[in-house]
């Protein structure tokens, strides 16, 4: 990871009123990188992306764009480019001129307007929709324009607020795929905001998770979900079964159950703590094991199931995830255990 | 929303059908009873013969539309046309600025200037078109002010002019020219404006590219809300232009009243009736056009 930094976001706070909407957020966005900010609505991301943006000025802290001060530039001058979650097109403008409202500004010739113009309807594949009006078009449609609207600026960083969240289920599966793909093909630096966890999973390459205006954890997907940084992380990222404990060499005396085997953590945790592992790493096992419980249910979804095991003494059901269907009935009488390392000891 | 009508069982439908009607019935019934049958009972006055003492007689005739015609009237009407249109021009010059200031104050002043606005509706009309009389008049406060401050040496005979007129109409109508487009403002979607500024606009260019065109057809509502009562007012020529400004609803007051010659009055409310229709009818293609509904490029 020697890439150099595109954004470098420092100690940027900002509240309104009593409501603290940024705490002192620091994240570093690499050149051409898929960035992900995600978190609960009202955690802060929305008005990251404005600050960045240069609709809403912070309190505090600084925010740099390729090494110099975006924050003294006006908002209509900065190399950024905002998708808006409503998408935000302009009415009374057809397809063609909507996209070509930013190299207007510009000043640019007309000839070159219009190639650009029919360059990025065709990596859109809105070419023949290029008269329509925004109100004729379909949802998945106008987020085309929208993004084609944003990236024809050729801007250093583009920002996706809620990309996806005006679609339906299965447009947005499709616009997840195309979405990665233009990034890789225009090869802009991308800031999606998201309060969607499997969104971010599927897109970025690295995901700052946010609450109550600060960030929790900075990491790739899959380095988040299995070591997530706390409680909060853990519990929004994917499904998770926790223990409440007392943090002990090589895992966790959890409360009414004993000692049960988890990663050691880095940096340690002593005292209260929680150990938490994934529903697809707790396994059934024949002999031995960690827990025994009774299956209270299971669910088919066709290509996995779940499993909810009541274990004595633990409170909320176990839950465990097996490839096709489960092949145990429900009252049976089950063994659970998972590798040591699959199991992760949190600060409580 | 369409979809979900059509798609429900005929019991609903009926029963949207009963509530559409219970909620239209007595507003409707209103219209058509007072606006539509003195509308007909107009354009059939309009094609019978002029009764000795006021009314109207058989046989039916098209005599009435020709003298319209006459050049003595079309002056009449192009007079009107021009002086509502230029007490439009300024309402528009002078409501839209105020309309958009309104909009940035905060909302408890937003609320106190609205009432500003609609403050003057609460005195009659008559009245405050006599106010006018008063502060025009040669020994009026405006004379005795621009006097008292040396600018002028004998009073300005401002009191039954066009200008006065013009004056007038503006300052009654004004209103109906500030709200219109103070809501179109209000209603004004705050994201397109960012999108405008995050592609490069400076507030002047987005004002002209975004703010200007999306609050065109409420413009236009606010300038046929001042235009249709200037063109058909005939209080305020009467008063403030003192009879010598003629305007069509000057002469159509007279055809009813003092000439007796409701055919004539009757032809002339029509052709006012059309144009204003006219009108109603470009702003709601302009307001189609610019939503973006119905348009092919």
């Amino acid at each position: 990871m020697t890439q150099k930094h595109l954004v470098e976001i420092s100690g940027l706070s900002k509240s309104y009123g009593d409501v603290v909407a940024l705490d002192e957020v620091s994240i570093s966005i690499k050149e051409n990188e898929f960035f992900a900010l995600l978190g609960p609505s009202g955690c802060g991301k929305t008005t990251l992306l404005r600050v960045v943006a240069g609709f809403e000025e912070p309190d505090s802290g600084a925010v740099l764009l390729g090494g110099s001060n975006l924050l003294s530039l006006p908002p209509h001058k900065r190399p950024i480019n905002l998708m808006f979650q409503s998408y935000a097109l302009f009415p009374h403008m057809s397809v063609e001129r909507n996209i070509a409202y930013g190299l207007e500004r510009e000043k640019l010739p007309k000839d070159e307007i219009r190639a650009r113009v029919g360059e990025v309807l065709e990596t859109v594949g809105l070419r023949d929709k290029a008269r329509t009006r925004p109100a004729q078009l379909s949802g998945g449609q106008r987020q085309r324009v929208a993004l084609a609207r944003a990236i024809i600026k050729r801007p250093r960083l583009l920002l996706l607020d809620e990309p996806l969240s005006a679609l339906d289920r299965k447009v947005r599966a499709e616009m997840q795929l195309e979405l990665k793909r233009l990034q890789h093909e225009v090869g802009i630096t991308f800031v999606v905001v998201t309060h969607d966890q499997e969104e971010a999973m599927s897109m970025a390459d690295r995901i700052a998770v946010m609450s109550l205006g600060r960030v929790q954890q900075v990491d790739t997907p899959v380095g988040m979900y299995q070591r997530p940084a706390n409680v909060f992380v853990a519990d929004f990222i994917g499904t998770s079964n926790m223990f409440e404990g007392v943090a002990a060499p090589g895992g966790v005396d959890v409360t009414n159950i004993g000692f049960l085997p988890a990663q050691d953590p880095t940096p340690a945790v002593a005292g209260a703590a929680y150990l938490m592992v994934r529903p697809e790493d707790v396994r059934i096992v024949d002999d031995g094991g960690l827990l025994t419980g009774t299956v209270l249910e299971t669910q088919f979804f066709g290509g996995a199931s779940t499993i909810a095991v009541q274990v004595a003494g633990h409170g909320a059901p176990v839950v465990l995830t097996c490839q096709g269907a489960a092949n145990v009935e429900r009252g049976a009488s089950v063994r659970l255990s998972w590798p040591a390392d699959k199991a992760v000891v949190l600060e409580r | 929303m369409a979809s979900t009508v059509a798609q429900g069982r005929g019991a609903t439908k009926r029963r949207a059908l009963g509530a559409r009607t219970v909620f239209l019935g007595p507003g409707l019934l209103y219209v058509t009873a007072f606006m539509t049958i003195p509308i007909l009972l107009v354009v059939s006055y309009a094609f019978l013969t002029r009764g000795r003492f006021g009314g109207v007689e058989f046989p039916v005739t098209l005599e009435n539309f020709a003298r319209a015609l006459d050049p003595i009237y079309l002056r009449v009407l192009w007079n009107s046309i021009f002086i509502a249109s230029v007490t439009t021009l300024l309402a528009l010059l002078i409501g839209y600025p105020t309309a958009y200031a309104i909009t940035k104050l905060p909302a408890r002043w937003r609320t106190v200037a609205l009432v500003l606005v609609v403050l003057p509706f609460w005195t009659n009309f008559l009245i405050r078109t006599y106010a006018w009389i008063v502060l025009l008049n040669s020994q009026g406060p405006v004379n005795k002010t621009l006097e008292s401050l040396g600018l002028i040496a004998e009073p300005l005979e401002m009191l039954y002019t066009r200008g006065a007129v013009i004056a007038g109409l503006l300052y009654a109508y004004l209103p109906l020219m500030i709200l219109p487009v103070y809501a179109s403002i209000e209603r004004l979607d705050r994201s397109l404006l960012e999108a405008a500024t995050n592609l490069g606009a400076s507030k002047f260019r987005s004002f002209v590219t975004v703010t200007l065109p999306l609050t065109l057809p409420g413009t236009m509502i606010g300038a046929i809300f001042v235009f249709v009562p200037s063109l058909g007012n005939f209080i305020v020529p009467e008063l403030l232009g003192g009879g010598k400004t003629v305007m069509v609803g000057n002469l159509i007051r007279d055809q009813f009243l003092k000439a007796r010659d409701w055919p004539f009055g009757a032809v002339l409310a029509l052709v006012m009736v059309l144009f204003l229709a006219g009108l109603f009818a470009v702003q709601a293609m302009v307001a189609r056009r610019i939503n973006g509904r119905g348009a092919r490029a």
